[in-house]
């Protein structure tokens, strides 16, 4: 392999693992927050003590997953410069803002304001307090923001034009400079589908996490018999402590969802128009045709898909879908991959000149076996979080003193099964919308293409094992930080909370403090 | 040439600021990485007071990390050329410090999140490597940046990780791994009390020495050698007068001025390197018409102006709550060694929670 496919393995490797922590973090801070204001604001003890409980147990997996996040973060700022060199030479002017902002307006309250919510319990007044976490909350969203306005800059250059002498990309004032790429209208698609997937991702959690429990103490208030004081405080920590964060997860999950389906939508239309090869390889639409079908299950291996789609057999389709998902009609015309190819070599050229001064033939058809696939990924592993939400309401139907809870073993173990699908599927999203851009990695911009530029006209001039070295050892370290990562997330998650002890003498309750701090 | 040596006003303050940025890099984070290296110092106290050396950091070296992070990130929005160059020239350093930069973050985070000696131990390891590694990475690489190196005319670097390990930037390493350590020091006699207080300040008295040869050594040669201004000799001098100061003032137990002297001494030795390197920002040696410098390597006028808007807005935030936060944390952490008033509450709450989830 060269130098330039194990740069960008490596950019894959490294920001699809980043990505399965900051999803987490961005959701679970903001429903950590939930919790803590419903605990700051409840006037019923009893409910005040088990959203702090529930709030402390989710919080110190909250930090687990934020360690890993900000250490993975780090390589990422880096390594555009370190891979990427002329990549940012190119577009440094434009590019560089958006993240020099995250820093300044989101990563600096995010990092200062998580240790002091980490190291402030009892330390300052509990509003104050509860302000740090909302302050985190917040500020992991914002980064969110601007690091998506700085890939939509990729996708759909705005707000900057070509410097013919330098052959740079520069902020324009007369095209709306920074703001224009802030306020980019795919940057305003993305946001909220990315934020959205953060919240099922942490909804999935809360609801798995805490499902597992509420089975666990109804089975043993079971055992123990309902009748008995013991079982009594079992069954009371099923109903009353676990059960409403189980329904908490679902409402997260039932916010996210409707998100997801709205901002997706406006996505799919804003790629049809800017990137229509996107959109095609999304459906490895290979001939161009009026009234799309939407293919759910296909025959074919990567080689079929690579060549002209012959061998690649749709079993199920569902007619008009792709069309009506670019254009909300049900005739529109979709352009397939092979004319999109042809008409983008007559725009582009037939060659490029890469960083070494060489000719190098092009295809602009990005890897259809990937893009067909991820697209279908996404969405079908969206299926696993409806079904848990639904399994969910029903199983814990009911208010007050009937409010239900459920014993089954087979919703315990789905419960969990579903925690990590949301996770896949925000990954497979990322992989589509960046693989659907290759071979660019500066997408031009159909009202004006001057800004452009290849993938292999961005990376770095390294030697094919200088990069490897790095592939390999940024592999290595995140293997085994993974690993390290999921026994604590366990350990942390089966912990549970530990259940308030009644003092048989004054009859006050008594309520362990889960220790916190490092 | 002339116009490449000659930038604007803006282009001048641009390079102060991320001059800024790295100058509060090293003196926040200079003083985790110290305390970090003093985890291997106190190492046989066991590992109740490694960890109470480390919690004395604990709400902090988040937040003084992000300085370099929000700096890297100015210096690609105003010197794209220069982030560019540096990073992809600098390659195998680079990844070297990332990769301890990342585990140390682990280290901080999951640390106290077992209970188990084997686990505590190894997290302590990682801490020691974590303090050492990156100061003397960061001091070799500003070694190398301040000295030049091969830049061909695509504003590619030549010099190979080996040429990258010369004799001035491996001094610049260790003066940096001195520096900070004694820093550290400083900082943790500032926030703990007892007997571990005073072995900081024992410790700090033997430090300085070293620190004083190898500093002036190290910001003399810069100066003959590779300063491009005799200013620099003013925050040499400072330098030099804020170490000597410290002598005194660790014998006296006046750890805040102790502390002080230091932070003093790194952000001079910041501004002489920053300030000789001016008005270049990679010179290069084999041929200077293909040196980096404020002029060439920036963005335009209207991003920096874009920028600076942005920085006016939020700097002050940002240091605003910085500051709260040190604040809120001002006291002395404890040793557990000698435990505080209130400690054997906590004790029973956590006998309590063990106790009640044994039950469930």
């Amino acid at each position: 392999m060269e130098a330039l496919d194990l740069a960008r393995w490596q950019f894959g490797i490294t920001t699809v693992y980043h990505f399965i922590f900051v999803p987490l973090t961005i959701g679970l801070s903001l429903l950590v927050a939930i919790m803590q204001t419903r605990a700051v604001f409840s006037k019923d003890p009893a409910r005040k003590d088990a959203w702090t409980r529930m709030t402390k147990f989710f919080g110190s997996m909250l930090i687990v997953n934020f360690g890993i996040g900000i250490a993975t973060g780090i390589v990422q700022e880096f390594q555009f410069g370190m891979n990427w060199s002329e990549y940012s030479r190119f577009i440094g002017d434009v590019f560089g803002a958006p993240l020099a902002l995250e820093g300044l307006a989101a990563f600096f309250v995010e990092s200062v304001f998580l240790g002091l919510w980490i190291f402030g319990w009892g330390k300052m007044p509990e509003k104050i307090h509860l302000l740090t976490i909302w302050a985190v909350a917040l500020a992991t969203t914002g980064s969110a923001y601007f690091i998506v306005a700085a890939n939509s800059f990729m996708q759909h250059p705005v707000g900057a034009t070509l410097n013919p002498e330098t052959g740079r990309a520069e902020l324009d004032p007369s095209q709306g400079s920074l703001l224009a790429v802030l306020t980019n209208v795919t940057t305003l698609a993305a946001f909220p589908h990315v934020v959205s997937g953060a919240w099922l991702v942490a909804g999935a959690f809360l609801t798995g996490v805490a499902a597992w429990h509420m089975v666990r103490h109804h089975n043993r208030a079971r055992e123990l018999g309902f009748e008995t004081e013991e079982g009594q405080e079992q069954h009371l920590a099923a109903r009353d402590l676990y059960r409403p964060t189980v329904r908490f997860g679902v409402v997260a999950m039932c916010v996210a969802a409707v998100a997801l389906v709205i901002s997706g939508d406006f996505q799919a239309q804003i790629m049809f128009k800017q990137q229509p090869m996107k959109m095609a390889s999304a459906e490895a639409l290979c001939e161009t045709e009026t009234g799309a079908s939407f293919s759910i299950l296909s025959v074919g291996g990567p080689e079929a898909f690579a060549q002209d789609c012959e061998d690649v057999t749709h079993l199920i389709e569902v007619l008009y879908v792709t069309s009506f998902l670019a254009t909300h009609t049900f005739d529109a015309t979709l352009q397939g991959v092979d004319d999109l190819n042809a008409q983008y070599k007559d725009q582009f050229g037939e060659t490029a000149t890469d960083i070494h001064g060489n000719e190098v033939e092009l295809d602009y058809r990005p890897n259809l076996f990937v893009t067909y696939w991820s697209f279908r990924l996404m969405m079908g592993l969206a299926a696993f979080s409806g079904i848990l939400a639904l399994w969910t309401l029903w199983v814990t139907r009911g208010k007050g003193e009937n409010a239900r809870t459920t014993g089954s073993k087979r919703f315990q173990w789905f419960a969990v099964l579903a925690i990590p699908m949301p996770f896949f599927a925000n990954a497979a999203g990322w992989v589509f919308t960046e693989i659907g851009r290759q071979p660019w990695v500066v997408h031009p911009n159909p009202d004006d293409p001057t800004i452009r530029l290849m993938t292999m006209q961005g990376v770095s001039s390294h030697p094919g094992w200088m990069v490897l070295t790095s592939l390999v050892a940024f592999t290595l370290v995140y293997g085994v930080l993974a690993v390290l990562w999921f026994g604590m997330m366990r350990r942390a998650a089966l912990k549970g909370v530990p259940l308030a002890t009644r003092d048989p003498e004054t009859d006050e309750l008594d309520t362990p403090t889960l220790s916190f701090d490092y | 040439m002339d116009a490449m040596l000659d930038p604007t006003v803006l282009q001048t303050l641009w390079f102060a600021l991320i001059a800024f940025f790295f100058l509060g890099y090293f003196v926040l984070e200079g003083f985790d990485f110290g305390v970090q290296m003093n985890v291997a110092t106190f190492w046989r106290r066991g590992i109740g007071t490694r960890g109470t050396i480390l919690k004395t950091i604990g709400p902090v070296w988040d937040g003084n990390e992000v300085w370099v992070i929000t700096g890297g990130a100015l210096m690609f929005a105003a010197f794209p050329e220069w982030y560019a160059t540096l990073f992809s020239g600098f390659y195998l350093a680079l990844l070297l410090l990332l990769l301890v930069l990342i585990v140390r973050v682990c280290a901080f985070k999951w640390r106290d999140k077992v209970d188990s000696d084997r686990w505590k131990n190894s997290w302590d390891v990682v801490h020691i490597i974590g303090g050492f590694a990156p100061a003397l990475l960061w001091g070799v690489a500003f070694g190398n940046i301040v000295a030049g190196v091969a830049i061909d005319e695509n504003r590619w670097v030549t010099t190979s990780l080996l040429g990258l390990l010369n004799p001035f930037a491996l001094l610049a390493g260790v003066v940096f791994v001195l520096l900070f350590w004694l820093h550290g020091t400083h900082y943790l006699a500032l926030k703990v009390e007892g007997r571990l207080r005073e072995d900081a300040n024992r410790l700090a008295g033997i430090l300085v020495w070293p620190t004083i040869v190898a500093g002036a050594a190290f910001l003399l040669w810069f100066q003959l050698a590779h300063s491009n201004t005799w200013f620099t000799l003013i925050p040499v001098a400072v330098a030099a007068l804020a170490l000597i100061a410290a002598v005194p003032l660790h014998r006296r137990r006046r750890e805040g001025l102790a502390f002080g002297a230091t932070t003093t001494a790194i952000a001079a030795a910041a501004i002489t390197l920053f300030g000789g390197l001016f008005p270049y920002v990679m010179p290069a040696t084999n041929d200077p018409a293909n040196s980096l410098t404020v002029a060439n390597a920036s963005s335009t006028e209207h991003t920096l102006t874009v920028m600076l808007v942005a920085l006016c807005l939020f700097l002050p935030l940002v240091i605003g709550y910085t500051i709260w936060a040190y604040r809120v944390f001002r006291h002395r952490v404890s040793d557990e060694d000698s435990p505080a008033p209130g400690a054997e509450l906590l004790e029973k709450a956590k006998k309590g929670y063990r106790e009640a989830f044994e039950q469930g």
